[in-house]
């Protein structure tokens, strides 16, 4: 093998120090400490729900890590439809990236669900859940997406590959949405939020609850900044091993 | 120029499907092994409920959809593995037919395949289970049909996909059985309805659904399929 692998460009000067140079991210910092911050309100500064009890407090974390999973994952899908139509190599970063910190979310979103659920439902998982069975049918496919760019060593085959199952993906969870909306009956907690003439969050709660989302996004978007700076420079790692190979 | 390719594409999928069919037909291994399976899968899942509690008619609906899904499964992996071999998938991509008639002679040789597996398996499943025969197959044979057109659909694209990765056996169904999901939600619920007697009606939703999914994959799988080949 000779040639440089597709997304790699070559590096210009001193590649090695360019790749072992460390970076401070302080949009990774920012998105760490909303995070703390989000922990330190909901626990000692929100108070608790009335009916609920303490285990209302998961859904600072739950419905937010949902919101970003399905941002991560969308990001996924988009950048999958930009490569195949442009055939760049940051796309396919991008979308490796997201879909690897889409994963992490929606395992988060799924986990803390149960928790939620052993305590109020009396149940660690139940079907009738439309929400709860249709996130899980999304972890296998990203899942699915991940084993299969580990399966595949050409780059620009992986690249293609992976776009098409994304694309095919996208077009799918609507089909599992409405199937598992006729299966289930659904007893998920419907949104009050924003919604006139329904129940109001208390002040101190609805901030809470807002600032979850802002904190959730923030972080999704460090984890994949940072995830995708990695995937650069493996790349470019690759790029220089091949290069000292053939020297 | 489309109006005269057209039917082209149609028939070079055809001649792909035969092919393919020919090759099964003159060796039969596949086919008899799928048979084999087949029925093997029906008579071991009779033993997994307690037969005192669950009636046989009653599951008989949920093992007719495991056992056509992993016999599915089974014609899928041979389908491209079978142009690996000798790199047939080479002579196939130089040979002048357009690309969407390699994907649609590919599925209608696997849809015919798969077919010839459930007229053997149904039967015995009707048998074995001691489910009546009546009026009711008709549409459960139906469903199947619709069922098996959506499971083709995406199975034959993921099919030539995994065959070009290191994880080909294993990634075919990580890949397909999502995708399968809303194909058998619906397929399942109606069968078990009208099985149980109750009235087609009552599953018009789940038919939309499963009639939607058939339209909507076999456009998105054809048009997809060209990126899955080497380019």
């Amino acid at each position: 093998m000779t040639t440089v692998p597709h997304g790699a460009s070559a590096p210009k000067r001193d590649p090695q120090a360019l790749v072992a140079k460390p970076i401070f991210d302080w949009f990774f910092v920012v998105g760490v400490l909303a995070m703390v911050a989000l922990y330190v309100r909901s626990l000692m500064f929100t108070p608790p729900d009335a009916l609920q009890g303490v285990a209302q407090k998961i859904y600072y974390i739950h419905i937010p890590a949902w919101l970003a999973s399905y941002t991560a994952v969308g990001i996924t899908a988009l950048t999958s439809i930009v490569y195949l139509w442009l055939h760049d190599e940051r796309a396919d970063r991008l979308s490796e990236a997201s879909a690897e910190i889409g994963l992490v979310f929606l395992t988060g979103g799924l986990s803390t669900g149960m928790f939620w659920g052993r305590v109020i439902w009396g149940a660690w998982w139940v079907w009738w859940d439309m929400r709860l069975t249709l996130t899980l049918f999304l972890w296998f496919v990203v899942a699915a997406y991940l084993v299969l760019r580990g399966a595949i060593e050409d780059e620009a085959m992986r690249a293609r590959y992976s776009a098409v199952l994304a694309i095919l993906a996208a077009l799918l969870i609507p089909f599992i949405h409405l199937s598992v909306y006729l299966f289930s009956a659904g007893m998920h907690p419907m949104p009050i939020v924003l919604q006139p003439g329904k129940a109001k969050l208390s002040p101190q709660m609805l901030v809470t609850f807002l600032f979850g989302f802002v904190a959730f996004e923030l972080f999704c978007v460090a984890l994949i900044r940072a995830r995708y700076r990695y995937g650069v420079k493996r790349d470019m790692l690759a790029a220089l091993e091949i290069a000292g190979d053939t020297r | 120029m489309s109006e005269l390719r057209a039917p082209g594409t149609l028939r070079a999928a055809w001649l792909l499907a035969r092919k393919d069919l020919t090759i099964e037909f003159r060796t039969r291994t596949a086919f008899f092994s799928a048979i084999v399976f087949a029925v093997l899968a029906l008579c071991i899942f009779y033993f997994a409920w307690d037969e005192s509690i669950v009636q046989p008619s009653a599951l008989a609906p949920g093992v007719l959809w495991v056992v056509l899904t992993f016999s599915a499964l089974l014609g899928l992996q041979r389908s491209f593995a079978l142009e690996e071999h000798d790199r047939g998938i080479d002579a196939l991509l130089v040979s002048p037919v357009s690309r969407e008639a390699i994907y649609l002679g590919k599925a209608i040789g696997n849809l015919l395949f798969l077919s010839a597996v459930q007229v053997v398996t149904i039967p015995a499943l009707a048998v074995f289970y001691n489910v009546p025969m009546g009026h009711e197959w008709l549409v459960v044979t139906g469903v199947v049909l619709l069922a098996m057109i959506g499971i083709v659909a995406v199975g034959t694209l993921f099919s030539a996909m995994a065959v070009n990765t290191r994880l080909a056996e294993l990634l075919l169904p990580m890949l397909s059985l999502p995708f399968f999901v809303p194909v058998l939600m619906s397929a399942a619920q109606i069968s078990a309805r009208v099985l149980a007697g109750r009235p087609l009606a009552e599953a018009a939703g789940y038919m939309k659904i499963l009639i939607g999914f058939d339209v909507v994959f076999i456009i998105a799988c054809t048009l997809a399929f060209s990126f899955t080949l080497e380019e």
